[in-house]
Protein backbone atom coordinates (compact mmCIF):
# COMPACT_ATOMS: atom_id res chain seq x y z
CA UNK A 1 0.00 0.00 0.00
CA UNK A 2 1.06 3.66 -0.46
CA UNK A 3 2.19 5.51 2.11
CA UNK A 4 0.13 8.75 3.26
CA UNK A 5 0.69 12.03 1.24
CA UNK A 6 1.40 14.79 3.43
CA UNK A 7 -0.91 16.92 1.70
CA UNK A 8 -4.13 15.47 -0.92
CA UNK A 9 -5.10 18.96 -1.86
CA UNK A 10 -2.45 21.60 -3.15
CA UNK A 11 -3.38 24.74 -4.88
CA UNK A 12 -7.14 23.02 -5.06
CA UNK A 13 -5.84 20.25 -7.12
CA UNK A 14 -5.90 17.01 -5.81
CA UNK A 15 -3.09 14.37 -6.33
CA UNK A 16 -4.49 13.10 -9.89
CA UNK A 17 -5.03 17.16 -10.68
CA UNK A 18 -8.39 16.94 -10.26
CA UNK A 19 -10.37 19.65 -8.69
CA UNK A 20 -12.45 18.61 -5.50
CA UNK A 21 -15.56 18.75 -6.86
CA UNK A 22 -14.50 16.57 -10.87
CA UNK A 23 -14.75 13.02 -11.34
CA UNK A 24 -12.54 10.76 -12.77
CA UNK A 25 -12.82 10.08 -16.49
CA UNK A 26 -15.16 7.58 -17.27
CA UNK A 27 -15.66 5.12 -20.02
CA UNK A 28 -18.91 3.03 -20.88
CA UNK A 29 -19.72 0.56 -23.54
CA UNK A 30 -23.16 -1.22 -23.13
CA UNK A 31 -23.86 -4.49 -24.61
CA UNK A 32 -20.57 -6.25 -24.53
CA UNK A 33 -21.12 -9.72 -23.58
CA UNK A 34 -23.15 -11.97 -25.73
CA UNK A 35 -24.72 -14.71 -23.73
CA UNK A 36 -26.12 -12.24 -21.18
CA UNK A 37 -29.49 -10.33 -21.35
CA UNK A 38 -27.95 -7.29 -20.40
CA UNK A 39 -24.65 -6.02 -19.62
CA UNK A 40 -22.13 -3.09 -19.87
CA UNK A 41 -18.44 -2.78 -19.14
CA UNK A 42 -17.46 0.67 -17.38
CA UNK A 43 -14.15 1.77 -16.70
CA UNK A 44 -13.89 4.43 -13.98
CA UNK A 45 -10.42 6.08 -12.89
CA UNK A 46 -8.86 2.69 -12.20
CA UNK A 47 -11.63 0.89 -11.93
CA UNK A 48 -12.68 -1.66 -14.80
CA UNK A 49 -15.95 -3.66 -13.53
CA UNK A 50 -18.30 -5.55 -16.09
CA UNK A 51 -22.02 -6.21 -15.52
CA UNK A 52 -24.44 -8.72 -16.81
CA UNK A 53 -28.03 -8.80 -16.02
CA UNK A 54 -30.10 -12.62 -16.76
CA UNK A 55 -33.54 -12.73 -16.74
CA UNK A 56 -36.26 -12.05 -15.84
CA UNK A 57 -35.81 -15.68 -15.61
CA UNK A 58 -37.34 -18.81 -13.59
CA UNK A 59 -35.69 -18.77 -9.98
CA UNK A 60 -34.84 -21.68 -8.18
CA UNK A 61 -34.85 -23.35 -5.49
CA UNK A 62 -38.75 -22.83 -6.25
CA UNK A 63 -39.92 -22.01 -3.03
CA UNK A 64 -37.57 -18.45 -3.04
CA UNK A 65 -40.17 -17.54 -5.62
CA UNK A 66 -42.67 -14.77 -5.28
CA UNK A 67 -46.70 -15.07 -5.90
CA UNK A 68 -46.87 -11.24 -6.45
CA UNK A 69 -43.45 -10.31 -7.56
CA UNK A 70 -39.62 -10.91 -9.16
CA UNK A 71 -36.93 -11.24 -6.93
CA UNK A 72 -33.93 -9.46 -7.43
CA UNK A 73 -30.47 -10.61 -7.30
CA UNK A 74 -27.43 -9.05 -7.12
CA UNK A 75 -24.08 -10.24 -7.09
CA UNK A 76 -21.08 -8.22 -5.97
CA UNK A 77 -17.82 -10.28 -6.81
CA UNK A 78 -14.49 -9.46 -6.89
CA UNK A 79 -11.66 -11.17 -9.32
CA UNK A 80 -8.59 -12.13 -6.92
CA UNK A 81 -6.34 -10.29 -8.80
CA UNK A 82 -8.24 -6.88 -8.94
CA UNK A 83 -6.25 -5.94 -5.65
CA UNK A 84 -2.40 -5.42 -4.63
CA UNK A 85 -2.71 -8.00 -2.53
CA UNK A 86 -4.18 -11.40 -3.83
CA UNK A 87 -8.08 -11.73 -2.37
CA UNK A 88 -9.24 -15.49 -1.72
CA UNK A 89 -11.86 -16.01 -4.65
CA UNK A 90 -15.50 -16.46 -3.29
CA UNK A 91 -17.14 -14.76 -1.10
CA UNK A 92 -16.18 -12.21 1.72
CA UNK A 93 -18.50 -10.98 4.56
CA UNK A 94 -17.35 -7.64 2.45
CA UNK A 95 -18.81 -8.35 -0.59
CA UNK A 96 -21.85 -10.05 0.81
CA UNK A 97 -22.77 -6.49 2.58
CA UNK A 98 -22.27 -4.95 -0.69
CA UNK A 99 -24.52 -7.31 -2.45
CA UNK A 100 -27.30 -6.61 -0.29
CA UNK A 101 -27.02 -2.93 -0.34
CA UNK A 102 -26.41 -2.89 -4.09
CA UNK A 103 -29.31 -5.30 -4.62
CA UNK A 104 -31.04 -2.59 -2.11
CA UNK A 105 -30.44 -0.19 -4.10
CA UNK A 106 -32.18 -1.21 -7.29
CA UNK A 107 -35.32 -2.75 -5.51
CA UNK A 108 -37.00 0.34 -5.67
CA UNK A 109 -36.55 1.36 -9.65
CA UNK A 110 -37.05 -2.45 -11.01
CA UNK A 111 -41.15 -2.99 -11.64
CA UNK A 112 -40.66 -6.39 -9.89
CA UNK A 113 -44.45 -6.90 -9.54
CA UNK A 114 -44.50 -7.32 -13.90
CA UNK A 115 -42.62 -10.98 -13.42
CA UNK A 116 -44.22 -12.79 -10.48
CA UNK A 117 -42.18 -15.61 -9.54
CA UNK A 118 -39.37 -14.97 -11.81
CA UNK A 119 -35.95 -13.72 -10.72
CA UNK A 120 -33.84 -11.40 -12.10
CA UNK A 121 -30.16 -11.73 -11.48
CA UNK A 122 -27.53 -8.88 -11.59
CA UNK A 123 -24.15 -10.04 -11.53
CA UNK A 124 -21.33 -7.37 -11.42
CA UNK A 125 -17.85 -8.54 -11.62
CA UNK A 126 -14.99 -6.04 -10.17
CA UNK A 127 -11.91 -6.60 -12.44
CA UNK A 128 -9.50 -4.17 -11.51
CA UNK A 129 -10.01 -2.13 -8.03
CA UNK A 130 -9.10 1.52 -7.62
CA UNK A 131 -11.51 2.75 -4.92
CA UNK A 132 -15.18 3.37 -5.83
CA UNK A 133 -15.92 -0.33 -6.64
CA UNK A 134 -19.36 -0.49 -5.62
CA UNK A 135 -20.81 3.04 -6.86
CA UNK A 136 -18.75 1.40 -9.97
CA UNK A 137 -20.47 -1.69 -10.15
CA UNK A 138 -24.21 -0.25 -9.65
CA UNK A 139 -23.74 2.54 -12.45
CA UNK A 140 -22.39 -0.42 -14.80
CA UNK A 141 -25.63 -2.63 -13.59
CA UNK A 142 -27.71 0.32 -14.08
CA UNK A 143 -26.95 0.35 -17.40
CA UNK A 144 -26.91 -3.73 -18.02
CA UNK A 145 -30.26 -3.56 -16.85
CA UNK A 146 -31.65 -1.45 -19.46
CA UNK A 147 -29.93 -3.27 -21.82
CA UNK A 148 -31.76 -6.71 -20.75
CA UNK A 149 -34.90 -4.50 -21.47
CA UNK A 150 -35.94 -4.89 -17.39
CA UNK A 151 -38.16 -2.46 -16.67
CA UNK A 152 -37.15 0.73 -14.82
CA UNK A 153 -38.88 3.58 -12.56
CA UNK A 154 -35.38 5.12 -13.82
CA UNK A 155 -31.63 4.65 -14.18
CA UNK A 156 -29.77 4.47 -10.95
CA UNK A 157 -26.81 6.53 -10.78
CA UNK A 158 -23.88 6.13 -8.04
CA UNK A 159 -20.39 7.56 -6.52
CA UNK A 160 -18.85 8.10 -3.76
CA UNK A 161 -18.31 11.65 -1.55
CA UNK A 162 -15.04 11.91 0.55
CA UNK A 163 -13.37 14.44 2.88
CA UNK A 164 -9.64 14.55 2.86
CA UNK A 165 -7.46 17.46 4.45
CA UNK A 166 -10.74 18.72 6.02
CA UNK A 167 -12.38 19.43 2.36
CA UNK A 168 -15.62 17.68 0.85
CA UNK A 169 -14.72 16.12 -2.41
CA UNK A 170 -16.33 14.39 -4.98
CA UNK A 171 -15.60 10.69 -5.85
CA UNK A 172 -12.53 9.45 -4.08
CA UNK A 173 -9.14 7.87 -5.39
CA UNK A 174 -7.73 5.32 -3.81
CA UNK A 175 -5.15 7.44 -1.55
CA UNK A 176 -8.20 9.50 -0.30
CA UNK A 177 -10.24 6.51 -0.05
CA UNK A 178 -7.54 4.89 2.10
CA UNK A 179 -6.62 7.54 4.05
CA UNK A 180 -9.27 10.41 4.40
CA UNK A 181 -10.92 11.59 6.51
CA UNK A 182 -14.58 10.41 5.61
CA UNK A 183 -16.46 7.69 2.99
CA UNK A 184 -19.90 8.21 1.71
CA UNK A 185 -21.45 6.27 -1.30
CA UNK A 186 -24.72 6.89 -2.50
CA UNK A 187 -26.81 6.34 -5.45
CA UNK A 188 -30.17 7.90 -6.87
CA UNK A 189 -32.32 8.17 -9.79
CA UNK A 190 -32.86 11.93 -11.27
CA UNK A 191 -35.69 12.01 -9.19
CA UNK A 192 -33.61 12.22 -6.34
CA UNK A 193 -34.78 9.38 -4.54
CA UNK A 194 -32.11 7.81 -2.54
CA UNK A 195 -31.65 3.92 -3.11
CA UNK A 196 -28.13 3.82 -1.57
CA UNK A 197 -26.11 5.59 1.29
CA UNK A 198 -23.57 4.24 3.29
CA UNK A 199 -20.97 6.57 5.56
CA UNK A 200 -17.92 5.65 7.26
CA UNK A 201 -15.79 8.23 8.53
CA UNK A 202 -16.20 11.33 10.52
CA UNK A 203 -18.17 13.97 9.61
CA UNK A 204 -20.15 16.62 11.24
CA UNK A 205 -23.79 16.82 10.44
CA UNK A 206 -23.00 20.28 8.91
CA UNK A 207 -20.70 18.15 6.48
CA UNK A 208 -22.87 15.64 6.04
CA UNK A 209 -25.51 17.96 4.47
CA UNK A 210 -22.70 19.31 2.03
CA UNK A 211 -21.20 15.98 0.74
CA UNK A 212 -25.10 14.79 0.19
CA UNK A 213 -25.47 18.01 -2.31
CA UNK A 214 -21.91 17.44 -3.82
CA UNK A 215 -23.13 13.78 -4.57
CA UNK A 216 -26.00 15.29 -5.81
CA UNK A 217 -23.91 16.47 -8.76
CA UNK A 218 -21.55 14.02 -9.03
CA UNK A 219 -25.04 11.63 -9.92
CA UNK A 220 -26.27 14.26 -12.07
CA UNK A 221 -23.40 13.84 -13.83
CA UNK A 222 -22.97 9.92 -14.04
CA UNK A 223 -26.96 9.94 -15.55
CA UNK A 224 -25.85 12.17 -17.93
CA UNK A 225 -23.41 9.73 -18.85
CA UNK A 226 -25.33 7.19 -18.88
CA UNK A 227 -28.02 8.46 -20.73
CA UNK A 228 -25.48 9.44 -23.41
CA UNK A 229 -24.62 5.67 -23.56
CA UNK A 230 -27.74 4.59 -24.03
CA UNK A 231 -28.36 6.94 -26.59
CA UNK A 232 -25.40 6.32 -28.77
CA UNK A 233 -25.70 2.40 -28.46
CA UNK A 234 -29.25 2.31 -29.05
CA UNK A 235 -29.85 5.35 -31.84
CA UNK A 236 -27.34 2.84 -34.19
CA UNK A 237 -28.59 -0.39 -33.54
CA UNK A 238 -32.62 0.84 -33.45
CA UNK A 239 -33.03 0.74 -37.22
CA UNK A 240 -31.26 -2.14 -38.09
CA UNK A 241 -31.75 -4.34 -34.99
CA UNK A 242 -35.72 -3.82 -33.94
CA UNK A 243 -36.21 -6.55 -35.88
CA UNK A 244 -34.60 -9.21 -34.78
CA UNK A 245 -34.39 -8.14 -31.39
CA UNK A 246 -38.05 -7.63 -30.68
CA UNK A 247 -39.09 -6.78 -27.26
CA UNK A 248 -36.97 -9.11 -24.13
CA UNK A 249 -37.67 -12.61 -23.91
CA UNK A 250 -39.94 -13.04 -21.21
CA UNK A 251 -37.63 -15.26 -19.35
CA UNK A 252 -35.01 -17.89 -21.00
CA UNK A 253 -36.11 -21.41 -19.35
CA UNK A 254 -33.64 -22.82 -17.48
CA UNK A 255 -33.35 -26.40 -15.79
CA UNK A 256 -36.85 -26.95 -16.32
CA UNK A 257 -36.89 -30.30 -16.83
CA UNK A 258 -39.02 -31.09 -13.67
CA UNK A 259 -42.05 -29.28 -15.42
CA UNK B 1 -48.55 -16.92 0.54
CA UNK B 2 -50.28 -16.31 3.87
CA UNK B 3 -47.24 -14.73 5.44
CA UNK B 4 -47.82 -12.84 2.24
CA UNK B 5 -51.52 -11.97 3.13
CA UNK B 6 -50.97 -11.45 6.88
CA UNK B 7 -48.28 -8.78 6.04
CA UNK B 8 -50.80 -6.85 4.23
CA UNK B 9 -53.21 -7.15 6.48
CA UNK B 10 -50.91 -6.09 8.97
CA UNK B 11 -49.84 -3.42 6.88
CA UNK B 12 -52.68 -1.76 6.03
CA UNK B 13 -53.75 -1.74 10.07
CA UNK B 14 -50.07 -0.60 10.58
CA UNK B 15 -50.68 2.33 8.15
CA UNK B 16 -53.85 3.88 9.46
CA UNK B 17 -52.37 4.15 12.90
CA UNK B 18 -49.47 5.94 11.56
CA UNK B 19 -52.11 8.35 9.58
CA UNK B 20 -53.45 9.07 13.06
CA UNK B 21 -50.13 9.66 14.86
CA UNK B 22 -50.11 6.11 16.75
CA UNK B 23 -48.35 2.99 16.85
CA UNK B 24 -49.48 -0.39 17.83
CA UNK B 25 -47.85 -0.14 21.38
CA UNK B 26 -48.93 2.95 21.59
CA UNK B 27 -45.61 4.97 21.60
CA UNK B 28 -44.73 8.22 20.58
CA UNK B 29 -42.65 8.35 16.42
CA UNK B 30 -39.38 9.04 18.01
CA UNK B 31 -40.13 7.23 21.28
CA UNK B 32 -37.81 3.89 22.57
CA UNK B 33 -39.54 1.29 24.33
CA UNK B 34 -37.83 0.60 27.72
CA UNK B 35 -33.88 -0.10 27.56
CA UNK B 36 -32.12 -1.34 29.91
CA UNK B 37 -28.34 -1.95 29.93
CA UNK B 38 -26.92 -4.93 32.60
CA UNK B 39 -23.00 -5.16 32.45
CA UNK B 40 -19.75 -7.76 34.05
CA UNK B 41 -23.28 -10.21 33.35
CA UNK B 42 -20.54 -13.14 32.17
CA UNK B 43 -17.89 -14.07 34.25
CA UNK B 44 -15.91 -15.47 31.75
CA UNK B 45 -15.98 -12.35 28.94
CA UNK B 46 -13.55 -10.00 29.81
CA UNK B 47 -16.68 -7.50 29.21
CA UNK B 48 -20.02 -8.18 28.54
CA UNK B 49 -23.82 -6.57 28.57
CA UNK B 50 -27.18 -7.72 28.35
CA UNK B 51 -29.35 -5.23 26.76
CA UNK B 52 -33.31 -5.18 26.88
CA UNK B 53 -34.67 -3.51 24.22
CA UNK B 54 -38.87 -3.69 25.02
CA UNK B 55 -39.00 -7.88 24.93
CA UNK B 56 -35.92 -7.30 22.29
CA UNK B 57 -33.02 -9.29 24.07
CA UNK B 58 -29.34 -9.81 23.43
CA UNK B 59 -25.74 -10.64 25.06
CA UNK B 60 -22.85 -9.03 24.12
CA UNK B 61 -19.47 -10.76 25.12
CA UNK B 62 -15.86 -9.20 24.47
CA UNK B 63 -12.96 -11.18 24.30
CA UNK B 64 -9.84 -10.32 24.50
CA UNK B 65 -6.64 -12.33 23.76
CA UNK B 66 -3.06 -11.58 21.86
CA UNK B 67 -2.72 -12.59 18.11
CA UNK B 68 -0.98 -11.76 15.07
CA UNK B 69 -1.82 -8.10 13.45
CA UNK B 70 -2.61 -7.87 9.97
CA UNK B 71 -0.11 -7.08 7.89
CA UNK B 72 -0.92 -4.00 6.34
CA UNK B 73 -1.56 -2.83 10.20
CA UNK B 74 1.67 -4.19 12.15
CA UNK B 75 1.37 -1.58 14.77
CA UNK B 76 -2.56 -1.54 15.12
CA UNK B 77 -4.60 -3.99 17.88
CA UNK B 78 -7.54 -6.01 15.81
CA UNK B 79 -11.41 -5.40 16.17
CA UNK B 80 -13.37 -8.36 15.12
CA UNK B 81 -17.39 -8.33 15.36
CA UNK B 82 -19.82 -11.12 14.56
CA UNK B 83 -23.22 -11.34 15.32
CA UNK B 84 -25.13 -14.94 15.82
CA UNK B 85 -28.77 -14.92 15.02
CA UNK B 86 -29.50 -18.15 17.04
CA UNK B 87 -32.27 -19.98 16.50
CA UNK B 88 -33.46 -19.79 20.49
CA UNK B 89 -34.08 -15.83 19.24
CA UNK B 90 -36.65 -16.30 16.31
CA UNK B 91 -38.70 -18.90 15.00
CA UNK B 92 -37.49 -17.21 11.39
CA UNK B 93 -33.77 -18.12 12.49
CA UNK B 94 -32.06 -20.93 11.38
CA UNK B 95 -28.59 -22.44 12.11
CA UNK B 96 -25.96 -22.59 9.88
CA UNK B 97 -23.44 -19.84 8.70
CA UNK B 98 -24.35 -16.32 9.09
CA UNK B 99 -26.67 -14.43 6.63
CA UNK B 100 -26.50 -11.03 5.34
CA UNK B 101 -28.85 -9.80 7.39
CA UNK B 102 -26.36 -10.99 10.60
CA UNK B 103 -23.07 -10.04 8.37
CA UNK B 104 -24.75 -6.25 7.93
CA UNK B 105 -25.44 -5.85 11.59
CA UNK B 106 -22.03 -7.08 12.78
CA UNK B 107 -20.65 -4.87 10.11
CA UNK B 108 -22.32 -1.46 10.78
CA UNK B 109 -22.35 -2.22 14.48
CA UNK B 110 -17.98 -2.58 13.72
CA UNK B 111 -18.21 0.71 11.92
CA UNK B 112 -19.04 2.87 14.61
CA UNK B 113 -16.91 1.76 16.85
CA UNK B 114 -14.05 1.46 14.26
CA UNK B 115 -14.81 5.11 12.63
CA UNK B 116 -15.55 7.01 15.79
CA UNK B 117 -11.88 5.99 16.62
CA UNK B 118 -13.52 4.85 20.24
CA UNK B 119 -10.80 2.08 20.52
CA UNK B 120 -7.72 3.24 20.47
CA UNK B 121 -6.09 0.31 18.34
CA UNK B 122 -2.42 1.58 17.97
CA UNK B 123 -2.50 1.59 22.06
CA UNK B 124 -3.41 -2.22 21.51
CA UNK B 125 -0.13 -3.07 20.20
CA UNK B 126 2.48 -5.18 22.21
CA UNK B 127 5.17 -5.85 19.61
CA UNK B 128 4.84 -3.92 16.53
CA UNK B 129 4.31 -6.60 13.70
CA UNK B 130 4.69 -9.90 15.93
CA UNK B 131 1.75 -9.21 18.61
CA UNK B 132 -1.39 -7.13 19.10
CA UNK B 133 -4.21 -7.23 21.28
CA UNK B 134 -7.68 -8.63 19.61
CA UNK B 135 -10.73 -7.53 20.42
CA UNK B 136 -13.84 -9.94 19.40
CA UNK B 137 -16.92 -8.82 20.06
CA UNK B 138 -19.65 -11.20 19.80
CA UNK B 139 -23.17 -10.48 19.88
CA UNK B 140 -25.70 -12.74 20.38
CA UNK B 141 -29.57 -11.98 20.17
CA UNK B 142 -31.63 -14.14 22.46
CA UNK B 143 -34.82 -12.26 21.39
CA UNK B 144 -35.61 -10.69 18.39
CA UNK B 145 -38.72 -8.58 18.99
CA UNK B 146 -37.47 -5.75 16.62
CA UNK B 147 -34.94 -3.55 16.28
CA UNK B 148 -31.75 -5.71 17.37
CA UNK B 149 -28.79 -3.24 15.70
CA UNK B 150 -29.65 -0.73 17.96
CA UNK B 151 -29.53 -3.24 21.33
CA UNK B 152 -26.40 -4.34 19.62
CA UNK B 153 -24.66 -1.11 19.65
CA UNK B 154 -25.44 0.05 22.79
CA UNK B 155 -24.57 -3.00 24.28
CA UNK B 156 -20.87 -3.66 22.40
CA UNK B 157 -19.99 -0.31 23.38
CA UNK B 158 -21.72 -1.09 27.25
CA UNK B 159 -19.41 -4.26 27.05
CA UNK B 160 -16.15 -2.47 25.39
CA UNK B 161 -16.62 0.25 28.59
CA UNK B 162 -16.69 -2.23 30.91
CA UNK B 163 -13.82 -5.01 29.21
CA UNK B 164 -10.78 -5.02 30.64
CA UNK B 165 -7.32 -5.80 28.91
CA UNK B 166 -6.74 -9.57 30.22
CA UNK B 167 -2.68 -8.82 30.94
CA UNK B 168 -2.25 -11.14 34.21
CA UNK B 169 -3.53 -14.16 32.45
CA UNK B 170 -0.59 -13.77 29.72
CA UNK B 171 1.91 -12.19 32.04
CA UNK B 172 1.85 -8.65 30.96
CA UNK B 173 1.15 -7.02 34.16
CA UNK B 174 -2.44 -6.09 35.56
CA UNK B 175 -5.19 -5.83 34.23
CA UNK B 176 -6.11 -2.51 32.87
CA UNK B 177 -9.50 -1.13 31.49
CA UNK B 178 -10.05 -0.98 27.86
CA UNK B 179 -9.20 2.38 26.37
CA UNK B 180 -12.32 3.78 25.33
CA UNK B 181 -12.13 7.23 23.97
CA UNK B 182 -15.49 7.75 22.36
CA UNK B 183 -19.14 6.17 22.88
CA UNK B 184 -20.94 5.90 19.39
CA UNK B 185 -24.32 4.74 19.46
CA UNK B 186 -26.43 3.91 16.03
CA UNK B 187 -30.01 4.74 15.87
CA UNK B 188 -32.14 3.48 13.09
CA UNK B 189 -34.81 5.34 11.72
CA UNK B 190 -37.53 3.61 9.85
CA UNK B 191 -39.52 5.17 7.01
CA UNK B 192 -43.20 4.09 6.57
CA UNK B 193 -45.78 5.75 5.13
CA UNK B 194 -44.54 8.89 4.99
CA UNK B 195 -43.12 8.72 8.79
CA UNK B 196 -40.22 8.24 9.99
CA UNK B 197 -40.38 6.13 13.64
CA UNK B 198 -37.76 5.07 15.95
CA UNK B 199 -36.92 1.87 17.58
CA UNK B 200 -39.38 -0.13 15.23
CA UNK B 201 -41.01 -3.27 16.60
CA UNK B 202 -40.64 -6.82 14.95
CA UNK B 203 -43.86 -5.67 12.93
CA UNK B 204 -42.90 -2.55 12.11
CA UNK B 205 -39.21 -3.54 11.14
CA UNK B 206 -40.81 -6.18 8.83
CA UNK B 207 -43.39 -3.99 7.11
CA UNK B 208 -41.50 -0.52 7.15
CA UNK B 209 -39.14 -2.35 4.82
CA UNK B 210 -36.52 0.73 4.58
CA UNK B 211 -34.45 2.32 7.81
CA UNK B 212 -31.95 4.43 7.83
CA UNK B 213 -29.22 3.88 10.62
CA UNK B 214 -26.50 6.40 12.07
CA UNK B 215 -24.00 6.29 14.81
CA UNK B 216 -23.19 9.64 16.51
CA UNK B 217 -20.16 10.62 18.41
CA UNK B 218 -20.52 12.44 21.54
CA UNK B 219 -19.91 15.31 19.73
CA UNK B 220 -22.83 15.24 17.72
CA UNK B 221 -20.49 14.00 14.62
CA UNK B 222 -21.29 11.27 12.55
CA UNK B 223 -18.99 7.87 12.14
CA UNK B 224 -21.14 5.34 10.06
CA UNK B 225 -24.32 5.35 8.06
CA UNK B 226 -26.41 2.68 6.39
CA UNK B 227 -29.35 2.68 3.88
CA UNK B 228 -30.82 -0.72 4.97
CA UNK B 229 -34.01 -2.10 2.66
CA UNK B 230 -35.81 -2.19 -0.72
CA UNK B 231 -37.10 1.54 -0.83
CA UNK B 232 -35.67 4.56 -1.41
CA UNK B 233 -35.31 7.71 0.68
CA UNK B 234 -35.73 11.37 0.19
CA UNK B 235 -33.20 13.77 0.87
CA UNK B 236 -35.48 15.27 3.25
CA UNK B 237 -36.36 12.26 4.77
CA UNK B 238 -32.71 11.59 5.38
CA UNK B 239 -31.84 15.00 6.73
CA UNK B 240 -34.79 14.74 9.63
CA UNK B 241 -33.73 10.76 10.35
CA UNK B 242 -29.76 11.95 10.76
CA UNK B 243 -31.78 14.88 13.41
CA UNK B 244 -33.65 12.06 14.81
CA UNK B 245 -30.67 9.37 15.27
CA UNK B 246 -28.35 12.11 16.78
CA UNK B 247 -31.12 13.56 19.60
CA UNK B 248 -31.84 9.74 20.40
CA UNK B 249 -28.19 8.79 21.02
CA UNK B 250 -27.62 11.22 23.07
CA UNK B 251 -30.64 10.72 25.17
CA UNK B 252 -29.16 6.80 25.32
CA UNK B 253 -25.78 7.99 25.74
CA UNK B 254 -26.44 10.03 28.65
CA UNK B 255 -28.54 7.57 30.40
CA UNK B 256 -27.49 4.40 29.57
CA UNK B 257 -23.62 4.49 28.84
CA UNK B 258 -21.69 7.37 30.31
CA UNK B 259 -19.08 5.79 32.50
Amino acid sequence: MSEKPEHFIVDGKRLDGRRVDELRPIKIEIGTLGRADGSCYLEWGNNKVLAAVYGPRELHPRHRQKMTRSVVQFRYNMASFSVDERTRPGPSRRSIEISKVSREAFEPVIFTKFFPRTAIDVFVEILQAGAGTRTAGINAASLALADAGIPMRGLVSACAVGKVDGEIVLDLMKEEDNYGEADLPVAMTAGRQITLLQMDGHLTTEEFYRALELAKTGCDQIYELQRQALIEKYSKEYTTEIEEEGPAPAGEPEGDADE
Amino acid sequence: MSDDVMTEIQRDHLFNLILKGEREDGRAFDEFREISIETDVIGTADGSARVKLGTTELLVGVKIQPGEPFPDTPDKGVLITNTELVPLASPDYEAGPPREGAIEIARVVDRGIRESKSLDLEKLCITAGEKVWIIFIDIHVLNNDGNILDAASMGSIAALLTAKLPRAQYDMGDDIPLPVRDIPVAVTVIEFGGALLLDPSLAEGVIASTSLITITNNDGSISGMQKSGSESLTVEQVMQAVDMAKNAAAGIREKFLEV
